[in-house]
């Protein structure tokens, strides 16, 4: 089944949670979706006859840096504004078609729903994603930092305004 | 050193001094402790594997701290990594020796820019006797980093510890 | 009186000989029984993403060595399939054909590290030397393609950084020809030995259906059974003119999906990378191999998410590109992150001594869970 196609479905099903479809990018077209119906969408992904996306290959947080950007006292880039986005890639290894969906959740209150209990392998990502973007996944069971320490207090370091603190712990950070 | 090996063929009573009997000692025997971090890591596991053979100089790998001599640093130290690693070093009994092996740790390597969690340098941390260049060093390398390291042992004193 | 018992947390790693690298198990024991497990990964955290987008694309190849380092051709190949699908340029069929031999061959090196370790992790320190003895004819084929043993950089956007050397097809011959004996060698010292058999068969037992919902792939999924691989399924490059198995676990010798048959799943498949290389070698087309090479890579707008098979399962490039030369975001899907995670499903129930054989079985690199 087409992209396309499934976009269809998805917004008979459920209307305004599906926000729209982005196509005219070269390579792959993505579906954008309500964060907070993002769960409900997952799992009639997963179960549905005739979609059956029984894996996600990869969920990506991404810092879009489209707010407002100016620069502090140390010259330093600052963003204000704008959106943080999660990307799903789901994959069904019955069927063999692929989909991808798109969140996006604003910078200052970045929340999107958790799909861990639909794929349990959306669990580490979704650490991941909250240890390097900050964006909170609601119901998630383990939500803590996952590779970076867990008293790093400098902020995400994905993001693109992120400043890099001068010590941890005693240790000199930059070269 | 060589003299001492001779000593043994001729006759089996050994006049030497405390010193070089000690060292001659300990840079035969270099038990490193077996500790991989990273790329590096790989380097490491093939020269002490059949074409190498880390062995042929010593080299035995002992999962203990508290029964190795020298540690290898053979990889990218982080942040997160290095209280361990320094851990580690103070659980080893003295004297006690560090090759820096690879420009991660030498240096930081090619994260030495926007390594955000990458420490710039093992040397930060603990002490380092020889540094290995390389990314990674071939096992030619790390061979001519022990031998360094054999030969910083082979001049070193019992009245001041040099490392 | 009821005998009071109460659970211990055990703390395996940061440095410990049979975790592979830098990993922290946290294990919650019940006697010698398994309750619980929980890694803490992030010991080795080099932060490539960052390090990629304040890179050109063919400056991220070099860090893309790095991640998996037992697997690094492997890798150039799927980040520069990645970017050339975003710049939509064909390639070469010489370069094709050398991209395949090359991917195949360190298929095939990077499963010798994983066997021979494994052997170390059981208590079998022999079969360590003679997969690291074969390692190295490969390495030697390498190093006389690109003069690196570990980290080449040798698969560029668009084409090759070398050609190769006018030997390599006579020597690689050879070693195909060398290296058949070697696998039966193998068998009969681990594989078929009691003893292993006794420390891997029925431990560590993973259903499909468990792999499937984990995103487990690679050798781990096909071990439980499931005939997956991305080379068939979704084939990239010029994997659909070879002809090749795709090796699964059968359970031969306990359950299907047991630590056993993953590991033997690995053995098979350095059989069926021999088949493709031999079919590879002699068809090698001339030309060049920087026809393709593009002096500035700056793909369009847009996004792409890039799979290949990697010696450890779906290795997956998410990029997005905003229209400059640099990357806006690149996101490694590393197999053995997820792989990683489904650590605390297949030990639980088992014996402490057990973990190891279950982490070994995994064949995890850590250069690749943390980035």
């Amino acid at each position: 089944m087409t992209s396309e196609e499934i976009y269809n479905i998805l917004q008979t099903k459920f209307g305004d949670k599906i926000l729209g479809f982005e196509s005219e990018l070269p390579v792959e077209s993505y579906i954008v979706a309500d964060p907070m119906a993002i769960k409900d969408i997952c799992l009639y992904l997963r179960n549905d006859e005739n979609l059956k996306f029984d894996t996600l290959m990869c969920l990506s947080g991404v810092d879009d840096a489209n707010g407002e950007k100016s620069k502090d006292e140390e010259d330093m880039d600052v963003i204000t504004g704008g959106t943080l986005s999660v990307y799903y890639n789901l994959d069904s290894i019955e069927l063999g078609h692929k989909i991808n969906l798109k969140v996006s959740t604003p910078r200052e209150d970045p929340k999107v729903e958790s799909v861990e209990s639909v794929w349990k392998c959306a669990d580490w990502h979704e650490r991941e994603v909250f240890d390097m973007f900050g964006t909170v996944f609601l119901n998630h069971p383990d939500l803590r930092r996952i590779l970076m320490p867990e008293d790093w207090e400098a902020g995400y370091p994905l993001r693109k305004d992120y400043k890099n603190p001068e010590f941890y712990q005693g240790m000199k950070i930059p070269y | 050193m060589g003299l001492l090996d001779r000593e043994f063929n001729e006759s089996n009573i050994v006049i030497a001094k405390t010193e070089d009997l000690f060292n001659w000692a300990r840079l035969s025997s270099i038990w490193q402790l077996s500790f991989g971090l990273a790329c590096c890591a790989i380097e490491m596991m093939a020269t002490s594997a059949s074409h190498y053979d880390f062995d042929r100089f010593g080299v035995i790998p002992r999962p203990s701290p508290r029964q190795a001599d020298a540690i290898i640093i053979s990889g990218t130290v982080t942040l997160k990594m290095a209280t361990r690693i320094k851990r580690l070093y103070e659980q080893m009994p003295d004297p006690k020796y560090i090759i820096s092996m690879g420009s991660c740790s030498n240096c930081g390597g090619p994260y030495w820019e926007h390594g955000y969690h990458v420490l710039k340098g093992i040397d930060r941390v603990i002490p380092v006797d020889v540094y290995v260049p390389g990314c990674p060093p071939r096992p030619e390398a790390l061979l001519e980093g022990l031998l360094k390291l054999q030969d910083k042992i082979r001049h070193e004193t019992l009245r001041k510890k040099t490392a | 009186m009821a005998l009071k018992t109460e659970e211990i947390v055990l703390n395996m790693g940061p440095q410990h000989p049979s975790t592979h690298g830098v990993l922290r198990l946290v294990v919650e024991l019940e006697g010698e029984l398994i309750v619980n497990v929980k890694p803490h990964i992030g010991y080795l955290h080099r932060c490539f993403e960052k390090h990629a987008e304040a890179m050109t694309y063919p400056q991220v190849i070099p860090y893309t060595d790095r991640l998996d380092y037992l697997a690094s051709m492997s890798n150039n190949l799927g980040y520069a399939i990645a970017v050339e699908k975003l710049l939509k340029i064909e390639i070469p069929e010489r370069v094709e054909y050398i991209r395949v031999l090359m991917a195949e061959l360190q298929r095939i090196a990077s499963h010798l590290v994983a066997l021979g370790t494994y052997g170390v992790d059981i208590g079998a320190f022999t079969p360590f030397l003679y997969c690291f003895r074969d390692r190295e004819k490969i390495l030697t084929l390498f190093e006389m393609t690109c003069g690196a043993r570990l980290l080449y950089n040798y698969i560029w956007v668009g084409g090759l950084s070398h050609d190769i050397h006018p030997d390599f097809q006579r020597m690689t011959k050879e070693f195909v020809e060398y290296f058949r004996p070697k696998i039966v060698e193998l068998n009969e010292l681990l594989s078929f030995n009691k003893i292993f058999i006794e420390r891997t068969a029925n431990i560590g037992i993973l259903p499909v259906e468990t792999a499937v919902n984990y995103g487990v792939t690679g050798p781990m999924l096909r071990a439980s059974g499931l005939k997956w691989d991305l080379r068939k399924n979704d084939p990239y490059s010029i994997y659909d003119r070879f002809d090749f198995d795709i090796q699964v676990g059968k359970g031969e010798m306990g359950t299907v999906g047991d630590s056993w048959d993953r590991y033997f799943v690995r053995v098979q498949e350095m059989e069926e990378s021999l088949k493709i290389i031999e079919q590879a070698i002699d068809q090698i087309p001339e030309g060049d191999v920087h026809a393709a090479v593009p002096r500035r890579v700056k793909p369009p707008k847009g996004t792409v998410y890039s799979r290949t098979e990697n010696p450890k399962g779906e290795l997956g490039y998410f990029i997005i590109s905003d229209g400059s030369v640099n990357p806006a975001r690149v996101k490694v899907r590393g197999p053995s992150f997820v792989n990683l995670s489904v650590l605390a499903e297949l030990s639980k129930g088992h014996l402490v001594a057990d973990l190891i054989a279950i982490l070994g079985s995994t064949d995890i690199v850590l250069g690749e869970v943390d980035r």
